[in-house]
């Protein structure tokens, strides 16, 4: 089936300059450190920058400026910044070391990750983020980051899904904990040194534009309500992805998309807000007060096989089923990647699978990821020594030992690939404002390959902004800023507090959570792992309705003066409906399969996503119009010279 | 298939605020699904206050998969209660029973003040990393990863202590409110490897002398390594009293050089 629809053409914007320093793909990033600007040692600390965020992205950035001399602010939600969300990645963090001497090289990081990111990504962002691996790696060991040896005393690498190569380094299962445990005792050395200042259990609730640049953020302090501003030369978001806009998702409870919304909504396109990542391997469903899914990591599919049985009707416990009746549909369908192969594909052949009525478990909702064979063939110790801790979770929360009864596994919302507009030097469209890690679009494209959230993460926060925030300071020396006694300040703080003040006095009778748990049904419905034109036209229906329901019936039970998480909640829920829109309008625009946007119209014969190279290899960058449903959309052709654009195949 | 708890009885204690002397409440609660987590079992609570028109219960919580250390609840006077190696978030219904009477605290210690309900501060822990829990190595520079190969054991023994959470059960379950544990985790994850050989002893010194400002003495009670969600050792805490003893010597005679 194809639509005849073609979007409207849309001329250059000039707010959407991505700043690509000219030159050969690999010699762009010398290229740009040569020319910069740069601040001199003495000048730093004549400037304020504020980070907003202590992830991986936010703890690397607010410590490296603190160390380079700048005056470091930096906020979080969270009690302390080691528990940011990144604290939960459990598999790895990529880089081009080539230690396994297998012929990886920046080159093909470089490849993997725009082919993984089906060709919607930028070269010379992704060229940059490849080179810097190498050096993340070398930073974090030398952090004290025990990342697994082997006998010899060297690194351990392992393979992940999209790469024929063993580069990714881990911890165990919980590499993300060790990284940002890293991150944090550097963070918490300039914190100790009095170079950075932290303002912990305190939310971003607006970001400040004066004259055309951002001067600063407003913040409420959850431990008391109150709400005050803060300026600096430049302020940078660090804050993450909206995956929980579904409700139902793998990241931790508190992820939300306020910062990088009212950003967007003071003048910062956000970008391919449609591209979210729904993860093949988590566990499934339970029942209806699930709160949280959990994942399992995907470095299990490199031992463990996928099956479901062959017959819908099946009946017998795993073990009982013989091999002819079973189903390796990965390694049928993929054979040269077989159960490795990159995230999408693997969660759409699941859907696919329990589509089919073949689905596992008592809900009949998963497919199995079996150990057996691995578990023949190295021993049981070997496979317990590479994944005992997630054995161990999957143990604690469905009360089955995977080492027995094979894991059951369904694909959940992940990550998110859209995010936050930013250009070269990952500023926004707001000058002196940016995002870097999650919370911007810059680096994967239309799909993520795994273990390669971290490495953008910590590139971004130690490698590229240190260099680039420069170039724009450099131009603001000596020059006076608006401080917080700018009635914009004032402004801003009163509009916040009345909002807050707003949620409290609705006295209607549903709770944030419960519209939470609407919302994310309708957007996984329509626009998760398979959209149509209908269906996201359904959810655009609806969902302004649920909105104004929302807006109309909300009930927030105590007071604003003092901590209140139904309160936090509400404000993030507010947020998120606003985004959802726009997820769905995005989606419905982008009339194309790619990556982990998929059109159930536009697919081949065997079912694999149509890219439409020719209307649709740009990034679509939103702008705020006061109604998400109404915002206008901006394209950023992508221009590809170093890869030539080819059909996705991982046959 | 699930099975669904009837006639529970949870005793949580609520405490407006700090200066809130704070008191137990009873709620009755029935048809918890035993697939239910510990937390989400609070969330149906919690949903059915604010359907009632009064205030939810605040609690510390975020990853719900054991990992960012921020749940810390007492349940039945066990910190993160009665499974062994489990944090909070990652207790299941089916370890309890229909009629169970389940009393719930948050952490009790005087470093951990209460700022609501079962909600505490804990902030002196990151006292304690700012002190001294790092490795001194500014961005950029750092030679190559594998110029320094670390013997498997020893990047293994490292990453037994660092596997620490930073929740405060064992601070919770000490009778003196000591936090050795917690802070001899992060002293032998550094100490161990050889990247952090050059500050071995002033960190230990700073950071056991930071410690002492805020928590009380280890008196090897124990309790401390039984209830910590990840199994952290007693062994680390053995390790760096010895490497305090020696940071004590050592920094003295550095001192009388100067
Ligand atoms: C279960 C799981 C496993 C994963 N495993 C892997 C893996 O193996 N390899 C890999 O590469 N990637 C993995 N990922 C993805 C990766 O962990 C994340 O993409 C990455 O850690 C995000 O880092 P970040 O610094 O951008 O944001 P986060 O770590 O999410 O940090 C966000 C920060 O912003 C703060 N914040 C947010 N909003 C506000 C606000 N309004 N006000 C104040 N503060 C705010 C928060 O407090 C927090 O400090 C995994 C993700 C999940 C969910
Ligand atoms: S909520 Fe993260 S460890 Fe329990």
């Amino acid at each position: 089936m194809t639509d005849t629809l073609t979007p409207p053409a849309v001329a250059a914007d000039p707010k959407l300059q991505s700043k690509i320093p000219a030159g050969p793909v690999a010699e762009k990033w010398d290229a740009y450190k040569g020319s910069m600007k740069l601040v001199n040692p003495n000048n730093k600390r004549k400037f304020r920058i504020i980070v907003v965020g202590s992830g991986l992205a936010g703890a690397s950035a607010a410590a490296t400026l603190g160390e380079l001399g700048y005056q470091v602010d930096v906020f979080t939600f969270h009690d302390s910044p080691r528990r940011a969300h990144s604290i939960a990645a459990q598999g790895g963090i990529n880089a081009a070391k080539n230690y396994k001497g297998d012929g990886d090289s920046i080159y093909r990081l470089f490849y993997d990750t725009i082919k993984g990111g089906d060709f919607r990504a930028r070269e010379g962002n992704v060229y940059r983020l490849a080179q810097v691996s190498v050096d993340i790696i070398d930073q974090m060991v030398a952090q004290g980051v025990p990342f697994a040896r082997e006998y010899g005393g060297l690194l351990d690498n392992r393979s992940f899904g999209g790469a024929q190569v063993s580069r990714t380094f881990y911890a165990r299962g919980q590499t993300g904990q060790q990284l940002l445990l890293g991150a944090y005792q550097q963070l918490a050395r300039q914190i100790g040194l009095g170079n950075v200042r932290l303002f912990n259990r305190t939310e971003l609730v607006d970001t400040v534009v004066i004259d055309g640049r951002c001067a600063g953020i407003v913040t409420r302090d959850l431990m008391t309500g109150e709400v005050a501003s803060h300026a600096a030369h430049a302020v940078v978001l660090c804050t993450g992805g909206y995956g929980n806009v579904f409700f139902l998702s793998t990241n931790a409870m508190a992820c939300n998309v306020t910062a990088a919304w009212r950003a967007h909504q003071r003048g910062a396109y956000f970008a391919n807000p449609c591209y979210t990542q729904i993860h093949p391997t988590c566990i499934p469903q339970a029942d209806d007060t699930q709160s949280k899914l959990t994942l399992m990591s995907e470095s299990l599919r490199n031992d463990g096989r996928v099956w479901v049985p062959k017959n819908p009707d099946e009946s017998r416990a795993a073990d009982q089923i013989p091999e002819d009746e079973r189903d390796y549909y990965l390694e049928r369908l993929y054979p040269s990647f077989g159960n490795l192969a990159p995230r999408d594909i693997s969660s759409r052949a699941a859907k696919r699978a329990v589509d089919s009525g073949r689905g596992v478990g008592p809900l009949k909702n998963g497919v199995y990821l079996d150990f057996a064979a691995a578990i023949g063939r190295l021993g049981f110790d070997t496979v317990w020594e590479r994944y005992s801790n997630l054995f161990e979770m999957y143990e604690r929360i469905t009360g089955e030992d995977p080492t027995k009864v094979p894991m059951r596994i369904y694909p959940a919302s992940h990550y998110t690939m859209g995010g936050l507009w930013v250009d070269y030097e990952l500023m926004t469209t707001i000058p002196g404002l940016y995002a870097a890690g999650e919370a911007n679009f810059s680096d994967h494209g239309a799909n993520r390959l795994g273990a390669s959230a971290l490495m953008q993460g910590l590139a971004d926060g130690y490698f590229v902004l240190p260099y680039t925030i420069g170039n724009y300071l450099a131009g603001l020396l000596n020059k006076p800023i608006p401080g917080t006694d700018h009635p914009d300040f004032a402004a801003a703080e009163q509009a916040a507090r009345d909002r807050f003040a707003r949620y409290v006095s609705t006295k209607g009778s549903r709770s944030p959570d419960w519209f939470h748990r609407e919302l994310g049904k309708i957007i996984w419905d329509y626009c998760g792992m398979e959209r149509t034109e209908e269906g996201l036209n359904k959810a655009l229906g609806e969902l302004p309705a649920l909105y104004e329901e929302f807006q109309r019936d909300l009930r927030v039970t105590g007071d604003g003066a003092s901590l209140n998480q139904t309160l936090e909640k509400a404000g993030r829920v507010d947020d998120f409906f606003q985004l959802g829109m726009l997820m769905c309008r995005d989606a419905l625009e982008r009339r194309e399969s790619c990556g982990g946007h998929f059109r159930a119209e536009y697919q081949d014969e065997e079912g694999e996503a149509q890219r439409d190279d020719e209307h649709f290899a740009h990034v679509a960058a939103w702008e705020w119009t006061g109604d998400p449903m109404h915002a206008t959309r901006h394209q950023e052709e992508l221009e590809f010279e170093a890869i030539h654009l080819a059909k996705r195949s991982y046959k | 298939m699930s099975h669904h708890l009837q006639n529970l009885v949870l005793k949580i204690w609520r405490q407006t605020g700090p200066n809130d002397a704070g008191h137990f409440e009873s709620y009755r609660i029935d048809d918890i699904s035993d697939e239910a987590s510990f937390l989400e079992m609070l969330d149906v609570l919690n949903e059915r206050l604010i359907a009632d028109g009064k205030e939810a219960i605040v609690f510390d919580h975020d990853c719900r998969e054991g990992i960012c250390g921020t749940c810390s609840l007492m349940i039945n006077g066990q910190a993160h209660g009665p499974q062994k190696g489990t944090a909070t978030c990652q207790l299941h219904m089916r370890t309890f029973r229909s009629g169970d009477e389940i009393v719930v605290e948050p952490w009790r210690a005087t470093a951990f003040p209460i700022i609501k309900d079962l909600m505490v501060d804990r902030a002196a822990f990151d006292r304690i990393i700012e002190a001294g829990g790092f490795i001194t190595a500014d961005t950029g520079g750092a030679p190559d990863a594998n110029l320094i190969p670390v013997p498997k054991p020893v990047a293994d023994a490292a990453m037994d202590a660092a596997e620490c959470i930073g929740c405060g059960a064992c601070v919770a379950a000490c009778p003196n409110g000591a936090a050795n544990l917690f802070t001899s985790a992060k002293i032998a994850h550094l100490n161990l490897l050889p990247q952090g050989q050059a500050e071995r002893y002033s960190r230990v010194e700073a950071m056991v002398d930071t410690m002492d400002q805020y928590f009380g003495s280890c008196t090897n009670h124990g309790e401390c390594e039984a209830a910590c969600p990840k199994g952290i050792s007693i062994d680390f805490i053995a390790m760096m009293n010895q490497d305090y003893r020696k940071a004590k010597f050592k920094n003295r005679k550095a001192l009388a050089r100067t």
